[in-house]
This record gives structure tokens, sequence and C-alpha cells, in this order.
């Protein structure tokens, strides 16, 4: 049962089960199949999984595979921009919270329409350290780049209305992940994806239209699809959905309204569950809010946000070091942590058990009061470790300072509001 | 419990199942088969299950709800109406919200050191609520304004509730908005403050914001009663205690449709899906007929704006010209598709952006035509 049970969570795997017949091991894989399918694209060293879910609302299991993030290139660019944005795409990463947050995929985009063109830049992708998703509608220049990167097992963006039966020969013949695009119609879109698995194309990404100007009915889309996959299991439907907010740059063409436009088209299809996007804007500043979303749904809410509580030393503490106050919501004690090392600040830091609350949240809540902190001096034993007596608590707890005072006897000083400015406070309090 | 429901789910698909080594303890076991069922079981002939060949029609998965979201009206009195709420399905091509989610902006009784962004739009009028509002109102299109009387708190300025109802009377004299009228968070305070804010507000449907388990609810609930206001009730995202603030709400003598609740918002980074979770539980709740949380949601989407990566000077990270307003957009759009019917926010261009979000709220699925985008990878 706890492994029945671990299998369902994927905690487990099939292959940890050394008493499966190989029959009864299909059984237990189509039983376990995810309501979304997962596909993989990318070489074996460089693989992007994505899809996967099992659930509609991220509090019923958790979300699996993060939403993959592209940035697209096209084929028209000259050689020095081309390189010069490959180049930006791959380095492009931004710390938060411990992690290292980076970009997962390359589009390239046969703008040109010419089959020559195209097949030459993907040449020049053939060493690029993402995967890479070829978006043309043109099957003679899809199979040119197909020639030149079928090991790094791209993405062929799209099959269509169009050309349905060329795209899916050559999805089976370079066995690449097939994207059918039927832009805003259900109903086509169902059927084609019945007949392209009905000729032997498993591997299948859908994509009902990112229409930038009407938000409405694409996320009806995107949820309706989902709602069919995950809770009719319909067929036709459980597949990863793609969304293009790339494609605000068609209305706009101001720079920053687009890079903003474009975030935002981003969040909406995030939230509207797009297993992967294409994107055009390479700005941190565009690009840091749609890492730091992807980070939050994607964090297993079975798993505590929470780090463990009591003393945590920085530096080469002695008798003398400060002592800080903080919570053991893992966010906020990250943040902190990461702030004092980057200040080399050398300290105590006493981490509060507030149930996993940010300070703001456990002040409201009550679980950051005077006698939890009381309780926390004595437990870990710091009244030993230091001979002063002087807490700083985050600026945003000053309203329970008092009560801090009165129930520790500690005088309590009250520190920034931002832990950022941690390092800086504390030059400034030796002084 | 939840063990038993995913072995359940588990044994869907399957059509026999064999248990080795079944062992059970129990002191008395009874069965009972209904005897509907039973004659099921004894008359359904076993058929042979036949292919299925044909391609079932797309028709669009519409659910029908036994709940729906209470609609609170705020204004009337000398002003605009606002409706929130009214929802009888999840989602727009189900059935239309009858009334698109509001966006309220900030002011503020004192001037505040607000981040760089929003010192360029109303660093001219942060001296003065009366100029902020309508700068809000005559330039950015406000539908609401929330006057956040953080000078009463007794750390602040300790303003005296008179002074605090003088301002909320300017306010209500200069503008035609419905007005949320909000405390410092000082719990000592608010109560008090909001008492006195709502007598001079009589009749005008203002929200009182808020009221919470740690403060005398009962004052602020009766202050709505008394002078025809409706409440904000805030718990810190937790159902169970949204559920009994309530009812303590109700039993004082508010409606449904006198309550919003404000599950709390946390910002985009620091933990906005504790907020999308718990507000994505409530709505549910509320369609599925939990009377005790079938109210509009609110938040205070400037929450944001307390993000260091919506503000910190950081030449790495770009202007927070745009990071900041960004990070608040995020924030809103979140919210507002896990439910929220009021965002409290303070950048015109957050504002103008998920203004643009909520009006397709109201519309019906493909009622309007959408720009070709067949041959996009040309043309962009």
């Amino acid at each position: 049962m706890a492994f029945a049970t671990k299998l369902m969570e994927k905690e487990a795997s099939i292959d940890q089960c050394p008493l499966l017949e190989d029959n009864e091991r299909e059984k237990l894989e189509n039983l376990l199949a995810p309501a979304v399918k997962e596909i993989e694209f990318g070489s074996d060293e460089q693989k992007v999984v994505i899809g996967g879910d099992e659930v509609l609302y991220r509090y019923e299991l958790t979300y699996y595979n993060p939403t993959a993030l592209a940035i697209e290139v096209n084929d028209e660019l000259p050689e020095k921009e081309f390189e010069k944005k490959i180049n930006l795409i791959e380095n492009i990463s931004f710390e938060r919270t411990g992690e290292l947050l980076t970009l997962d995929a390359i589009a390239l985009r046969n703008k040109s329409e010419n089959p020559e063109k195209f097949k030459f830049k993907a040449q020049k992708l053939k060493n690029s350290k993402y995967p890479i998703i070829l978006c043309s509608f043109n099957p003679k220049a899809m199979e040119e780049a197909l020639k030149e990167l079928a090991e790094k097992r791209p993405i062929i963006y799209a099959a269509t209305e169009n050309n349905l039966e060329s795209m899916a020969t050559l999805a089976l013949k370079y066995e690449c992940p097939l994207t059918l695009f039927v832009p805003g119609n259900l109903k086509k879109m169902k059927k084609f994806s019945r007949k392209l698995q009905s000729i032997g194309v498993k591997d299948l990404i859908l994509d009902p239209g990112t229409f930038t100007d009407n938000k409405g009915d694409t996320m009806d889309n995107f949820v309706m699809i989902r709602r069919l996959a995950i809770e009719n299991r319909d067929e036709d439907f459980r597949f990863p959905l793609i969304g293009i907010p790339a494609l605000v740059r068609l209305n706009n063409t101001n720079k920053i309204e687009n890079n903003i436009r474009e975030a935002s088209m981003a969040a909406i299809l995030m939230n509207r569950y797009a297993d992967i996007m294409i994107l055009s804007g390479t700005e941190i500043w565009e690009l840091m809010p749609i890492f730091t979303l992807r980070q939050a749904l994607y964090t297993d809410p079975r798993k505590p946000q929470s780090v463990d509580p009591g003393i945590y030393e920085f530096g080469d503490v002695d008798e003398n070091s400060p002592v800080l106050l903080t919570t053991n919501f893992s966010l906020t004690y990250y943040t902190v942590e990461g702030d004092i090392k980057s200040g080399n600040s050398t300290c105590y830091l006493l981490v509060l058990d507030t149930e996993g609350r940010a300070v703001d949240v456990s002040v409201a809540g009550g679980q950051l009061n005077g006698t939890a902190v009381a309780d926390l001096i004595k437990d870990t034993g710091i009244e030993k470790k230091v001979k002063h007596r002087n807490l700083i608590i985050p600026g945003l707890a000053a309203p329970v300072s008092g009560e801090i005072e009165d129930a520790t006897r500690w005088e309590v000083i009250i520190g920034p509001r931002d832990s950022s400015e941690i390092p800086e406070f504390l030059k400034n309090l030796e002084k | 419990m939840d063990k038993i429901l995913e072995l359940i789910k588990l044994l869907e698909n399957t059509e026999t199942v064999e248990i080795k080594e079944f062992r059970m303890d129990f002191d008395e076991l009874e069965l009972h088969i209904a005897p509907v069922i039973q004659e099921t079981i004894e008359s359904v002939p076993i058929e042979p299950v036949e292919e299925k060949t044909e391609i079932e029609e797309f028709t669009p998965p519409t659910k029908s709800y036994p709940g729906k979201v209470t609609q609170v009206k705020l204004g009337g009195g000398t002003r605009k109406t606002i409706y929130l709420g009214g929802q009888k399905a999840l989602y727009r091509f189900e059935e239309p919200q009858p009334n698109p989610p509001t966006i309220a902006f900030d002011v503020f009784d004192i001037p505040l050191p607000l981040p760089r962004p929003i010192r360029e739009h109303f660093g001219d009028v942060m001296e003065d609520p009366v100029e902020w509002a309508k700068k809000a109102i005559n330039k950015y299109n406000a539908d609401m304004i929330t006057l956040h009387l953080i000078g009463t708190g007794s750390r602040v300025m300790d303003k005296s509730p008179r002074e605090a109802a003088k301002n909320v009377e300017d306010v209500l004299q200069a503008v035609d908005v419905p007005l949320v009228i909000s405390g410092s968070g000082d719990p000592e305070k608010d109560p008090i403050v909001l008492e006195k804010a709502a007598e001079v507000a009589e009749d005008e449907r203002c929200l009182l914001s808020a009221a919470n388990l740690e403060l005398d609810y009962k004052k602020i609930a009766n202050a709505a009663i008394n002078y025809n206001h409706a409440v904000l009730a805030w718990a810190f995202t937790d159902l169970n205690m949204q559920k009994t603030l309530n009812k303590y709400l109700m039993n004082e003598g508010l409606k449904q449709e006198d309550i919003v609740m404000d599950p709390t918002t946390c910002a985009l980074g620091y933990g906005i899906e504790f907020s999308i979770d718990v507000m994505t539980r409530i709505r549910l709740a509320a369609l599925r007929g939990d009377t005790d949380l079938q109210m509009p949601m609110s938040a205070g989407v400037t929450n944001a704006w307390s993000s260091r990566e919506a503000w910190m000077k950081k030449e790495e990270w770009g202007p927070t010209n745009y990071r900041g307003p960004l990070w608040e957009i995020f924030t809103g759009i979140s919210l507002m598709l896990s439910g929220v019917d009021l965002l409290m926010m303070l950048h015109p261009t957050s504002v103008k952006l998920l203004k643009e979000v909520s009006e397709t709220f109201t519309q019906e699925y493909k009622s309007i035509e959408s720009k070709d985008i067949s041959n996009w990878i040309t043309q962009l």
C-alpha cells in the first residue's frame, strides 16, 4: 500500500518493483500514466520534460514539470545579431532563494519561408546549450532543418490543417514531438489530434492559439483542454499545451510596452496550464517575474515550506556577535541567509517556528510573539554563547517589539524591513 | 482518508482486484447492500464491451454548480454603484460573470516613502489624500478608491478617529466612486477609527477594512450594520480561519451580501502560491454550496511593492520603472485568475493592464473576433 501511494505520487518508480511480469508492467504503466502525457525533447544530455500533470489545481497534489521557457530567434537575423541573441539566451539567469533560474529552449522561426535560410540557421544551432523548437509551416523547410538537428530531438512546430500529413510523416521519420496548431477551434483540434494519433504520432503538443487581443477566449481554450484531459480523460486532449506570449508583438511596436505585455501574457498562460511557452524578449526585468512565478507555481505543496527552527551561525562568531531573529518560512529564511552571506556578515540567526509563515503574516497571525521568542532563546542556549543581551528583530516585527522585551528581558533593536539592508545595518551598529 | 481516496483513484480503471494476505480487525461488522444495487447485481447480464470507434464530437466541458457567489453592492447613495461577485460558475465558457473584477486605487492619508515608480505618478499629490484620489479618478479612471488611514496607527502619527473621519468626509465629498476605508492595522485603534469613519459616511455603502480575529470585530460589524456599509473580513491564508471569521461576523447580524473576504495576499515570490491555493479552495467551496464562503474576495495586490524585486535599485535587474509594475501585474493577474473580485493596487500601468484582463470575465466565449494568427511565424 505504501509503495502504491508512492507510485501514485511519483515518489517511487515501477522499476523499483522487481516482481512484475512484462504484461503486468504494461498494465500498471497505463494505469499510472499521468492525465497529461509527459513529452521529452532535446538530446539525452539536454533533455527537457513537459506535461505530466494530474490535477487542475495545485493544492490537490502538485504540478509536475515546470513550464519550459523558450526564446525565439528568426532565420532572417544577420549573423552577428543571431549569435548575439543565442548567446544572451544561453546565459540569462536569475538566482532566487538558492536556486538558479534559467531558460530551457531556443525557438528557431522560419520567418523567411525559405528552406535554405532555415537550414542554414539550424546548422548554427547544432551546438546550442538548449534544445530547439523548429517553427515553420513549410514541410520542406522543416525537413531541411530536421536533417541538421535530428540528434537534438527538436519539437516540430507545427502541423496545421494544411500540412497535417506531411508534418506527421516528418515527426515519425525523425522521431520528434509534433505540435498541432489549430487556432481558436477546439472541434477541429480534437479531430486532428485523433487523426495524428491514428497514424502513429504519439508525442503531441497542442497549440489552441495565443490570441493576445482576445485573452478571454485564449484562457477558455486552455482551460477546456486541460479540464477535458484531467476530468474526462479525453484521449484527444491529454497532451501538453504550448502558449506563445511573443505574439503580443504582432499588434504593437513599442518595445517597452511589448515586453510588459508579453510578460503579462506569460503570467496569464502559466496560470492557465501552459506547459511550454515561446517568448521573444530577453530583458532580465521581463524574465524575472516569469521565472519567479514559475518557481512559485511548481513548488510542491506537500513538502514543508519551512526550515528547521533553532540557531544558525554565520562567519566566525564569538561572544560579541550580534543576534538576529527571523521566521522559519523557507522563502524568508533563504532570503535572509542569502543577504547575510552576500554581505559577509558575522552573526547568530535565531529562527523561530512560525509554522512556515513569513514575518508580517506571523506577526498578524500571532505565531511571532513574546513568549515564543523567549522559549526560542532558552531552547537555543544563545544566552551561553553571547555575553550581550541585544536582539535584532525584523523591521516588520516592530509591532511586537514591546512584548518580546517583556518576555525575554533582552533589549530589542528593530532591524531593517528588508533583509538586504542587514549587512549595512550591522556595520552601522558596530560604530 | 487521503490514502483511501488515492487507493480508490488507483483502482478506478481496474476490473478485478486480487487481495493477498488480507487481514481486517474489527469489533463489530455490519454489511449493508442496498436492495436496488442488489437487484442490479443480480439482473444485469454481462455484455461484451463494444469497441468505441466513433469520434465523439467536441463539447465544451461545462458543469453546473449547486452554489453561487453572493453579489455585494458598494456605493449607491450619492455615488456610483459597483457590484462585486455574483458568479454562478467557475469559468467564463460556462457562464460569464455578471460583474467584472474591480480595481481600487490606493490612497494614503499621510505621505509615505513609496517606491519611485509610484512617486513619479503621484508625487505631486501625496501630501493630500483628496487630490490623490481625484488624480487617480480623473487621470487614471479609477473605479474605486481605497483610503488607507495609516496615520491613525498609535506608532505612526496616532491621529484621532475624528481627524481620520475628516479625511474620509473630504474624500467622499471630492469623488463620486465607492470607497474602501482602511485602518492602519493597529488592532486597538482600527475598530474605533472605522466606527467613526462609518458614521460620517453613513449610507454611502463603503467597505470597512478590515475585521479579523485579532481585534474587536464586533465593533466593526456593528458600525457597518448601523451606518449601512460592508465589511472586509481578513484571515491569514487559512480557509478555516476565514470560515470562522465569516461566521462570527454573520452572528453579529451581517449578511453574506455585507461581507467581502480577504484571504491575504502574499506577493509574487513571497508565497503567492499560498494565496492562489487558498483563494482557489474558497471559490470552489462557494460554488459547491458552502454558505460560509460564498462572499466575493479581495486582494491587497499593492503588497507586491514590498518585494525587493519591485523596488530595489540594482543595475543587473534593470529599471524599477518596468519591473515594479510587472511585479504588481503578476501578483494581480495570478489572483484575479484565482477568483478575486476586488483588487487594491497602486501603479497606473499595472491597473491599466489588469483592467484589460478583467473586462474579459463578463464577455461570452467567442463573442469577439480575434486577429488572424495562423501565419504568425512569418508575420512576427
